[in-house]
Parts: C-alpha cells; sequence; structure tokens
C-alpha cells in the first residue's frame, strides 16, 4: 500500500495542512493544489491513485473538475473522495450522477477520511 | 217642369245606395282574393280623379268666367308631375309601399327618424288647410241642391240643415268603407272601386253637358269657337308669374295633398300601374276640361246677367229644360264632392288617430309598450271618430263662413298649405343630408308664412284692415301682402313665393348645420336609395338593402370600428371603390358570419333578412335588436376584460411565484455560502483537534502550531458570526444607530490605529490633515468601522511592495468624500461589481475574511444616507465613502 500517490485540490491552507499530515504519517506521497482552473492539467501531470477533492475552489468548482476528468477515457476509474462544507443533499445527488467514489462533508473525522482514502486505494489496486 | 225636390233626394238616395252596393261588393270580392279588375291600372288611374272635386267641376267654368284661361293651370300642374315626373311618383310610391306608410304625415315623420313631432305638425297643417276646402265641398252640394229646390218652392230648404246632412251622409260612408277593415293598414278596395265609378260618372256628366252645349246649343264646333272668341274668355290675357305661381302649387297638391297621398300611393296595389295613369290620368283631366271654356262662354251668352258661373254646368241644362241632362250634371257635382270628402276625411282620420289621437290615449293609459287586439279596436274607433271630427270641422266652417264667394277662393289657399311640405318630401326623397331640425324649421316658416299671407287675409275680419294696409305695429315691411317691400305681385304669388322659397330655404340651411340622429340617417339611406338595389331581380324579394345600412346595423352589433374595418374589407375585396362593399350574397354571408359570432347564428341570419329582404320589421324593432346586442357585446367585453384580468393576475403570480424561486435559490446560495464559512474552520479545528488528541508522538513545536490554527479558525468563526449577525441587523432594518457629533480627522485617525495595530505588514498611508477638519453629525462607531474595513483590505489585497495608502477628502455640496486609494493593481472588472456581494472575495486570496466585509460597509453607509463606491481608474485599488456633512456648522 505504500508508495501510493494522492492529489489533493483544497483552497482552505489549514485543512491541506491537516490532511496532508494525516496520510502522510501513514505512508502515502501528498500534493496539494489550490486552484480549480488549472486542476485537470495538475491531475494529468502528477497522474495520482487517489484524488481528493473540495467543491467549492476558486477558478473551477469541485463538481466541474469532476465531470471533466470522468469525460476522460483514462480517468474513468480514477478513485475521488469528494469533500463538501456546502453539506447540502443536492451536492451529494449531483455528486454521485457526476461519478464521485465517496462524499463526505466537513468537518469530517480524521479517521473516516484515512478508512474512506485506504479502501478506495485497496478497490483501485484489487482491480 | 223642374225636377221635383223629393226626386233630386230620391235619385241622391239611390246614387248612394249604388255606391255602398258598389264598395261593399268590392270590399267582398276583394275578401275573397278574387276580381283582379279591381286591381286594375284603370281602377287606380279612375281613382287619382279625386283630385277633380266639385270645386274643378263646377268651379272650373266659374274660374274661366272670371280668370280667362287661367283654370287651365290646375289642370297643368297634375298634368306636369304625371308626365314630367313619374318617375319621382314611381320613388315615392316604393319608398310609400316599403315603408308601410299610412300617410304623408306618416312618410315625412318616418324619412325624418319616425319623429311624431314632425307628423303631429303635417297633420295640424293638413287639417287646417283641408277643412276649408272640405266646407267648400258641402258648400257645392248644397248649392246644387238649392238650385233645384229653387224650383220647388213647396219644401222649405235651408243651407245649413242640408250641408249638414250631407256631411252627416258622408261621414256615414267615410266610417262604413275607410274603417271596416279591421286591419287598419289594408287598402280600401271598397272606396276606392266607388270613388272609380264616380270619376266615370263626373266625367261622363261633364262630357254630356259639354256635347250638349258645344253641339245641341252653339250648333258645331267653329260656332263654339267663333262664341267663345266673342265672349271676354276669349282674351288671352297671361300673368306668367301668376301661371306659374299656380300651375305650381296644383302640382305640388297633386303630390301632397293628403288625400292623392292616400289614392295615388298608400291605396295603389301595383307600381306598374304609375306607367298608364302617366299618360290616362293626363287624359282624363284634358276631358274634363276639354268643354270647360265653351260651357263658360255659352254659359254667359245664354243665362241672365248675375247667374253663379260656379253653377253654369247645372244651370245651362236647366234652363233649357233638359233636366235630365242636369240631373246627370247634378250627380256628376256629387260625385265629385262625396268622393273627394270621403278620401279626404278617410286621410286626415288615418292621420289624426295616428299621430294625436293615439299618441295621447296611450299615453294616458300608459300601456304604450303593450300592443293588444284591443288597441286595435281603439284605433278603428279613432278613426272613426276623427272623421267625424273632421267633417264636422269642415261643416262648421262652412257655416261659420256663411257660404259666401269667400269659399270660391279658398281652393288655391289650401294648396298653398298643402304644398309646404313639397320640401321636406322631395328634399327626404333626393337628399340625405336632409334632417328632422330641416323639415320642422321650414315647414314651420312656410306655414307660418302661408297663414300670415294667405289664410288669414284671405279669411277677413281676422286681420284688421289696418295690418293689411300699414303692417303690423305699423311696420310696413311686414304687410302680409307685400313683404320686405316687395309689391304688385298678385297675393296668391307673392305668398306663394315667399313662403315656398324661404320655406326650402330654412329647411336646406337648418339641415346642412343640424346632425340626423341614427334613425333617421338610417331612413334617410333607405328612402334615398330606395331604387339602388330594388330594380334588378337577384332572388331577393322585395326591397334590398343598402349597405350603408347594414353597416349601420353592424355597426351596433360589431362595434363602429371592427364593423367599418370589415366592410372596407369587403369592399376591397370586390374592388370597390369606396368603403361600401356591395350587398353581393357572398358578403351577406360572410357578414352574416361576423355578426353570428355576436349575436348568433339565428339572430344574425334574421337581422340580416329583414334588412336585405325588405320585410315589414320596422327600423325601431331592427334597432332594439341591435342595441340588445350591444348590449350583449358589452356584457361579453366584460367577460373579455374579466378573463384578460385573470390571465394578468396569473401572470403576477407566476412573476411572484418565479420571483420566489429566485429568491429561495438566493437563499440556498446564501445558505450553502454560510454553511461553507462556518464548516471549513470547524473542519480545520475538528481535523487537528483530533489529530492533537490522537497523536501521541508531536513535537512541541508541531502541537504549538496547531493549537495555535485551532485558535485562529475559532477567532474566524466568531468573526464570521459576528459579520453574519451585524449584516442580518442592518439588513433587517434594526439597527440602531448611535448619532453624535464629531470630526471626520478624529475618526480616521481612530480608525486607521485600529486597523494598522498589530498588522503583519507596514502600510505607508499619505493624509492632508488640513482637508479633514469635516463635522459631522452621524454614526461615528459605525463610519470607523466602514474606515477600518476598507483600511484593512488595502492592507489585506494591496499586492506591491511596500503597501501604501493615500487618503483623500474632498467636500462639496453638503457632502464630504473620503477616498481610500492604495497602490495596488486594483479590482479587475468583475470584481469592481461583485465586490458589494456578500461571501464575495478576490479570488484565490485567503486573507481570514468571509467575504461580508463590503457588504456590510454598504449597508451601513446606506443607513448613514451615505454610500460606498469603488472608484475605478485611480491607478490602484480605491474605494469612495461619500457622507452628509453636519449642515449647523461652517466648514472650518
Amino acid at each position: 500500500m505504500t508508495g501510493r500517490h494522492v492529489l489533493l485540490i483544497e483552497d482552505e491552507p489549514n485543512i491541506i495542512e491537516a490532511i496532508r499530515f494525516l496520510l502522510t504519517r501513514e505512508g502515502w506521497k501528498v500534493d496539494s493544489h489550490t486552484h480549480g482552473g488549472d486542476a485537470i492539467e495538475v491531475v494529468q501531470r502528477i497522474k495520482p491513485d487517489l484524488l481528493i477533492l473540495d467543491v467549492m475552489l476558486p477558478g473551477k468548482s469541485g463538481m466541474d473538475i469532476l465531470q471533466e476528468l470522468r469525460a476522460l477515457p483514462e480517468y474513468a476509474n480514477l478513485p475521488v473522495l469528494m469533500l463538501t462544507a456546502r453539506g447540502q443533499m443536492r451536492d451529494r445527488d449531483m455528486a454521485e450522477r457526476a461519478g464521485v467514489s465517496r462524499f463526505m462533508t466537513k468537518p469530517f473525522s480524521n479517521i473516516e477520511v484515512l478508512d474512506a482514502v485506504r479502501d478506495l486505494l485497496t478497490q483501485t489496486s484489487r482491480s | 217642369m223642374m225636377a221635383s225636390f223629393n226626386l233630386l233626394v230620391a235619385v241622391c238616395l239611390g246614387y248612394v245606395a249604388i255606391l255602398f252596393a258598389v264598395a261593399f261588393l268590392a270590399d267582398r270580392i276583394a275578401a275573397t282574393g278574387r276580381g283582379r279588375w279591381l286591381r286594375s291600372p284603370l281602377i287606380y288611374t279612375l281613382s287619382l280623379s279625386i283630385y277633380c272635386t266639385a270645386w274643378t267641376f263646377y268651379g272650373a267654368v266659374g274660374y274661366a268666367v272670371r280668370s280667362g284661361l287661367e283654370f287651365v293651370t290646375i289642370y297643368l300642374g297634375p298634368t306636369i308631375v304625371m308626365i314630367g315626373w313619374w318617375w319621382g311618383l314611381r320613388k315615392l310610391v316604393r319608398v310609400g309601399r316599403s315603408q308601410r306608410v299610412t300617410s304623408i304625415a306618416d312618410l315625412l315623420s318616418s324619412r325624418y327618424g319616425k319623429s311624431n313631432t314632425l307628423a303631429i305638425c303635417v297633420t295640424l297643417l293638413a287639417v287646417i288647410g283641408i277643412t276649408p276646402y272640405i266646407a267648400l265641398q258641402l258648400q257645392s252640394i248644397t248649392l246644387s241642391f238649392t238650385t233645384f229646390s229653387e224650383a220647388d218652392p213647396s219644401r222649405g230648404w235651408s243651407d245649413v240643415s242640408s250641408g249638414l246632412w250631407v256631411a252627416g251622409g258622408l261621414a256615414i260612408f267615410a266610417i262604413l268603407f275607410g274603417t271596416r277593415n279591421l286591419d287598419a293598414n289594408e287598402r280600401h278596395h271598397g272606396v276606392v272601386t266607388a270613388i272609380a265609378l264616380e270619376a266615370v260618372v263626373k266625367l261622363v256628366a261633364l262630357l254630356a253637358v259639354g256635347i250638349f252645349v258645344v253641339w245641341g246649343l252653339a250648333g258645331g264646333v267653329s260656332e263654339t269657337m267663333a262664341r267663345i272668341d266673342a265672349s271676354p274668355i276669349g282674351e288671352w290675357n297671361v300673368d306668367p308669374g301668376r301661371w306659374s305661381a299656380i300651375t305650381f302649387l296644383a302640382a305640388a297638391a297633386f303630390v301632397c295633398l293628403p288625400r292623392m297621398f292616400q289614392v295615388m300611393v298608400v291605396e295603389i296595389d301595383n307600381e306598374r300601374h304609375l306607367h298608364t295613369a302617366a299618360w290616362a290620368f293626363p287624359l282624363y283631366v284634358f276631358l274634363m276640361s276639354l268643354f270647360v271654356v265653351p260651357i263658360a262662354a255659352i254659359g254667359l251668352e245664354l243665362l241672365p246677367e248675375g247667374t253663379n258661373p260656379d253653377l253654369f254646368v247645372l244651370t245651362l241644362p236647366l234652363s233649357q229644360g233638359r233636366e235630365d241632362l242636369a240631373m246627370l250634371s247634378f250627380l256628376g257635382g256629387f260625385s265629385s264632392a262625396t268622393s273627394m270628402v270621403i278620401v279626404a276625411s278617410m286621410a286626415l282620420s288615418t292621420m289624426l288617430s295616428n299621430h294625436i289621437v293615439m299618441p295621447i290615449w296611450l299615453s294616458w293609459t300608459g300601456s304604450g309598450a303593450s300592443v293588444s287586439g284591443d288597441v286595435r279596436s281603439v284605433v278603428l274607433l279613432a278613426r272613426r271618430v276623427s272623421i267625424v271630427v273632421v267633417l264636422a270641422l269642415g261643416y262648421f266652417y262652412y257655416m261659420l263662413s256663411g257660404g259666401g264667394a269667400g269659399l270660391a277662393a279658398i281652393g288655391l289657399i289650401s294648396f298653398a298649405g298643402v304644398a309646404q311640405m313639397l320640401p321636406p318630401l322631395v328634399g327626404g326623397l333626393y337628399w340625405r343630408g336632409a334632417t328632422r331640425s330641416g323639415a320642422l324649421a321650414g315647414l314651420a316658416v312656410g306655414a307660418g308664412l302661408w297663414l300670415y299671407t294667405l289664410l288669414l287675409p284671405g279669411l277677413g275680419g281676422f286681420l284688421p284692415e289696418a295690418v293689411l294696409q300699414q303692417g303690423p305695429f305699423g311696420l310696413s315691411w311686414l304687410r302680409p301682402h307685400a313683404l320686405f317691400g316687395i309689391t304688385g305681385l298678385d297675393p296668391m304669388t307673392h305668398a306663394v313665393m315667399w313662403s315656398m322659397a324661404l320655406n326650402t330655404l330654412v329647411f336646406v340651411v337648418v339641415s346642412l348645420i343640424s346632425l340626423p340622429d341614427p334613425v333617421e340617417r338610417l331612413q334617410g339611406a333607405q328612402f334615398v336609395d330606395v331604387f339602388e338595389h330594388s330594380t334588378g331581380l337577384r332572388g331577393w324579394t322585395g326591397y334590398v338593402a343598402q349597405s350603408e345600412d347594414l353597416l349601420v346595423m353592424a355597426q351596433r352589433i360589431l362595434g363602429a370600428s371592427d364593423a367599418q374595418a370589415l366592410f372596407q374589407r369587403e369592399a376591397k375585396r370586390q374592388g370597390a371603390r369606396g368603403t361600401l362593399p356591395e350587398p353581393t350574397p357572398d358578403f351577406l354571408q360572410r357578414l352574416e358570419r361576423n355578426l353570428a359570432g355576436s349575436v348568433g347564428a339565428a339572430a344574425a341570419h334574421a337581422m340580416i333578412a329583414q334588412i336585405v329582404g325588405g320585410s315589414s320589421v320596422s327600423v325601431e324593432d331592427l334597432l332594439a335588436v341591435a342595441d340588445e346586442s350591444a348590449q350583449m357585446l358589452e356584457y361579453s367585453s366584460q367577460l373579455e376584460a374579466k378573463s384578460a384580468e385573470l390571465s394578468r393576475t396569473a401572470r403576477q403570480l407566476r412573476e411572484a411565484n418565479e420571483m420566489l424561486t429566485r429568491l429561495s435559490e438566493q437563499k440556498d446560495a446564501f445558505l450553502g455560502q454560510v454553511s461553507h464559512e462556518l464548516r471549513t474552520p470547524m473542519t480545520s479545528i475538528r481535523a487537528f483537534s483530533e489529530i492533537l488528541r490522537d497523536t501521541e508522538d508531536l513535537t512541541p513545536a508541531e502541537t504549538t502550531r496547531y493549537a495555535a490554527i485551532i485558535h485562529d479558525e475559532a477567532l474566524r468563526l466568531t468573526r464570521l458570526l459576528d459579520d453574519l449577525l451585524d449584516l442580518n441587523v442592518l439588513e433587517s432594518g434594526q439597527v440602531s444607530l448611535n448619532m453624535r457629533s464629531g470630526v471626520l480627522a478624529q475618526v480616521l485617525e481612530h480608525a486607521l490605529s485600529a486597523a494598522l495595530a498589530g498588522a503583519a505588514r507596514k502600510m505607508i498611508v499619505h493624509r492632508r490633515p488640513e482637508t479633514e477638519n469635516i463635522p459631522l453629525h452621524s454614526d461615528l462607531d459605525r463610519l470607523a468601522q466602514v474606515f477600518i474595513n476598507l483600511i484593512s483590505n488595502a492592507l489585506k489585497y494591496c499586492d506591491t511592495e511596500p503597501p501604501e495608502l493615500t487618503i483623500r477628502v474632498q467636500s462639496q455640496g453638503g457632502k464630504v468624500s473620503v477616498d481610500f486609494i492604495d497602490n495596488g493593481s486594483g479590482l479587475t472588472e468583475e470584481a469592481q461589481t461583485l465586490a458589494f456581494e456578500k461571501f464575495y472575495r478576490v479570488s484565490g486570496e485567503k486573507a481570514g475574511g468571509a467575504g461580508l466585509g463590503l457588504a456590510i460597509c454598504r449597508e451601513i453607509m446606506q443607513r448613514l444616507d451615505g454610500d460606498v463606491t469603488y472608484l475605478p481608474g485611480q491607478g490602484g485599488g480605491a474605494f469612495r465613502v461619500t457622507l452628509p456633512i453636519r449642515d449647523d456648522v461652517k466648514v472650518a
């Protein structure tokens, strides 16, 4: 499981720091990016095994990023964990239609995030 | 040996009995529908001969003795009308038939918008004009009786009592045959046949006397001509003015006399009878006048001086011992008088009962609206009473006038009276612009002048001699026989000229300046254009309506503009040049469909059929129907308005709903934003507090850093909640302002120190204290809050190192503006418009704010009667705060 590469797209520095701390301790490599506008290019450059995506991002929303990613064949099965602070049911529906792998509402518990990341990476390695 | 008085009475009674029998039989035959001869043009022509009354039968000879050939004018007038204006008569007859008129008063009233006022005026004029004429007839009969009775001294015979008998007998005859029919509108075949018989009798009588005179007394035509030349009658003495005046009068009277109108228009069976009458009646009149001059000339020669020339027709045979011929002549005169009186009294009684008695009776009984069989018998009773009244008036006039020679002139005076109806009659037939007001005014002026210049002076004693000689009140220009100083005219010519000229003038002028009402307009069209569509046979029976009538009706139903648009469209479709289409079946069908939309198919069909088919439904009925449908239309347009209102309400509801949806979306977005802004710091707090709790091997530095993050995020959360509550208070208007007086410089000082104290960056601030000494009366704390916000923004977002802030104060017109201009790159155009929206943040910036600051600033400034705006083009981020200066303190 080690050596797995996670890309975190999130505009809140403190949240980046917290998630980076948690995942790094588990042995995963974490890259972060704070802007939505060029998120796709960053994904294409970094080629992460897992994408953690905030919804409200400057430049481009997480929903749009997810839809565009899923439209690309090489990212059709990329595990995507979506975090949102808006917490409305509509967002969850939209995310599921867009092809999200896991959807979590902020504030989250650290264990939940770690379990979710672990699950998603395991599924990918099995497939 | 003179005829015995008893024999005379017996002959009279026998003759009347024969007339009764003829009239009765004719009525019976007509009732069974047989007897086409009853409706022949011959009978019609003969019935027209009631123009020749006793006045002409006896009086023509007297006229010839007194005035030579002038008597010819009396015959010339009708002849000219018959030959030269038969087309006019045809129009009159067509109108009369199509409108079902009962008298000339009815015709004029019908033409001028069914005006009963006009009908009453015409009726009164006719009664005034005709009553003396009836008296004249009674006089002729009693005179002829007297002529015979003089030979029979055994009888005590008075003119007055014979007049009474004659009047009574004529009244009974007129009542029996003139008001026999239950349907008052039916034609009177019995009476018409009887007067046709009388016409034959009087012609035969006059011809017989004439032949006797020419061949029996004078000894042949050439002898007669020689004797005429020798007599004063032979002198050709023509006054052209008087001749044309009297010819005109005779022509006018021929058309306007109520009795002539009765036989010519009301009693006519077939319009084509006029073709026969056009030559046959002039022939009849010619025969009637043929022997007038010989009888006059021979009578003057043979009879003793002083013999009444009016009775030459009777006295000449008597003087020659030809009692049989005298008796025939007597019967001829009797026929002339009776036929005239019977028809005249019938015609006048119709007018009196229809236009005066019935309206009064209906208004008295208050049953004006309901027409039952009961009313019909009242109508007949009214007519019978009216006949008695007319004859009684004639009788009393005869008695009062004493049967003197004054009566002889009454014929022409009477003509002049009824001739006043000619302008409205002819105008009504040929001029659509003729109006009721014009007709009434013309008639009043004409009748007034006729009374003043002809009737009253002629009666003698009614007008004082002084008035005749010097004019009323000594105004010589108002002398009855010399109006406006025109003298030298014979009174008859003078009266005819003035009354007819002013009548016509007033009629035309008043018609031009007055406006016809809708019924008048419609009737005018019906009258003037009665032939327009009724000559051809197009499958429509009767009289095809004019497009204008249809338009009048359509306007009432569809509304004026719609109807006119429809007609114009149809006219264009037909290629017609005007705006009115021809009433082709095609057009009628489309019109019907259009009307059906408003009043229903059946009603639309009936209404068009009534106009187009010339049915007997009156125009008023039609207009009543149209008015009802106009009400329906109004009702339906109310419904339409209601439905429009409903759809308007629906639209407003839809708009309100859209607005609510928009608001709800905005609220969702706002709640989403609030949720995001609250959850974001909470996420950090939770994440790091779990890290602190669950991680045992944290370095002290890490512990301190994570605790600091938690602390910062907690503060951020508090700030956010403060801002949200602040904004809520400001937006809801519940904010309480703490208004104080102060100076701008102090507020700025306070704001700067609060914003810059403990800041991570140093910022250079440029101020000009001499401009800041502005007195204020405001909530100084709130104002400071705004300034702090703006200064903090500059500090946070200015992307130039070192950041500089220029504070520029300008006061102008009771307001002061405070500009905060930094040396950064400023806001993009998009950001400028969004900067004051809630939760707006310059993209990519994370400065710890929730993006509510400027929204709060704007709310505060609006509460303080000022504003805060972005100031573009200053080379950096620039915001301007404007607020009012305290107006009671002068700027130092």
